[in-house]
């Protein structure tokens, strides 16, 4: 049971904290929960799915399509968040000051509620396709404790990521969506250094270097924190030049993209201000 | 701004290095009752390699290591490969992950 137990909690954990960033970043938006449920119901049908198809996929591709399905997951999943993260720019300061003078439901865009949907999915359906597989297998080995095991590692993994959750908002609301907007970038950055570790894997893309720095003797990959910080900023002990670059572009697209947008939405509200006020008035 | 122009550069980077897979050399991996076999495997040093792990049991397992890089579901009774390296001389574990107490074994890369 502790066998299954640990191997649930360790791929729980990771959906789980990309849950708890999603369900940070859109604190106090009105049905959010109904969102984020709806994301992990559709994940975990998604998981069931994938798993029925796992020899499928598997051998797609001349075989290599686990990797191109597991880079493409993780792909989508960054567009997405990328977009929430850029949509935010411009919105995020208005969504922070509605919170303060109402106290909580804000208005947030539904194209980009729906996009942090798609990435809780995506999220569940990944790691909830190996848990399933994983349990097929123990039940057809005749393993037992399948489902105390199945319960302890889910509600370990949920633990952490409310521990997570808890933490984040005790930061000040003023500072609160700038923080989780970072913390979308760093997390999307990581994916897609993830993405860029499969497709080496597949040989669909070159390493341009192995272990650039080996830092596992600090921090390994197998270690829980190594884990949460794979998951939550993309750390990697041992990372290939590919993957720096897959993480810096990612990093420096939204940064860019942020400025961007911000900048415009920043703009047009202030030309909005000053229309209606001062008709006719050079503009300054 | 900056994206639409520095994709095409990053395809065209990439892709002369692809076409040299064909000749990379190949080992075999035997996942039989949850173990490998062998459990120690000789790879030379800088090299690219691809490792090809055929799975004799009637359930699944996911080859794994957090030494080198590679993660990747082996189903039951079929064979799967994944490109590793090229790594520096030393020893490097890798285990099955639905089945860690016996699926363990050490890549010996010199």
């Amino acid at each position: 049971m502790w066998g299954i137990a640990l191997l649930v909690f360790r791929e729980v954990l990771e959906a789980a904290l990309i849950v708890t960033v999603v369900a940070a970043a859109t604190r106090g938006v009105a049905r959010r929960s109904v969102f984020i449920g709806g994301g992990i119901t559709l994940g975990v049908l998604g998981a069931l799915l994938v798993a029925a198809f796992a020899g499928a996929i598997s051998n797609a591709v001349s075989g290599v399509g686990q990797e191109l399905f597991n880079a493409s997951v993780l792909f989508a999943a960054v567009v997405m968040i990328g977009w929430h993260v850029i949509w935010m720019s411009s919105h995020g300061r208005e969504m922070a000051r509605q919170m303060k003078e109402l106290g909580g439901a804000v208005q947030a865009g539904s194209s980009s509620l729906a996009m942090l949907l798609a990435v809780v999915a995506l999220a569940v359906l990944r790691e909830g396709s190996e848990i399933v597989l994983f349990l097929t297998g123990m039940l057809a080995g005749g393993a037992t404790g399948l489902l105390p095991g199945l319960a302890l590692g889910i509600a370990a993994g949920t633990a952490v990521g409310l521990t997570l959750y808890f933490g984040l908002l005790r930061i000040p609301v003023r500072y609160f969506f700038t923080a989780t907007n970072w913390m979308l970038v760093l997390l999307a950055a990581g994916l897609a250094s993830s993405a860029a570790r499969y497709l080496v894997q597949a040989n669909w893309v070159p390493a341009w270097g192995n272990q650039i720095w080996d830092s596992s003797s600090l921090l390994s990959n197998g270690s829980v924190l190594g884990n949460i910080l794979h998951i939550l900023i993309g750390y990697d002990a041992q990372p290939s030049g590919i993957q720096l670059v897959f993480y810096g572009v990612v990093v420096v697209l939204l940064v860019l993209g942020m400025k961007l947008v911000g900048d415009a939405g920043k703009r047009a509200k202030a030309a909005a201000a000053s229309t209606p006020s001062a008709q006719g008035a050079p503009a300054g | 701004m900056k994206s639409p122009s520095l994709l095409p550069l990053l395809l065209a980077l990439l892709f002369p290095m692809v076409a040299i897979a064909a000749d990379t050399p190949t080992f075999t991996l035997v996942l039989q009752n949850h173990r490998y076999v062998p459990n120690e495997l000789r790879i030379p040093a800088q090299t690219r390699v691809k490792l090809e792990i055929v799975n004799k049991d009637p359930t699944p397992e996911e080859f794994e290591s957090v030494d080198f890089p590679a993660e990747k579901i082996v189903m039951p009774n079929s064979t799967i490969s994944v490109f590793v390296g090229p790594l520096k001389p030393g020893r490097y574990g890798f285990y099955g992950e639905f089945h860690q107490p016996t699926a363990k074994g050490t890549l010996i890369v010199e």
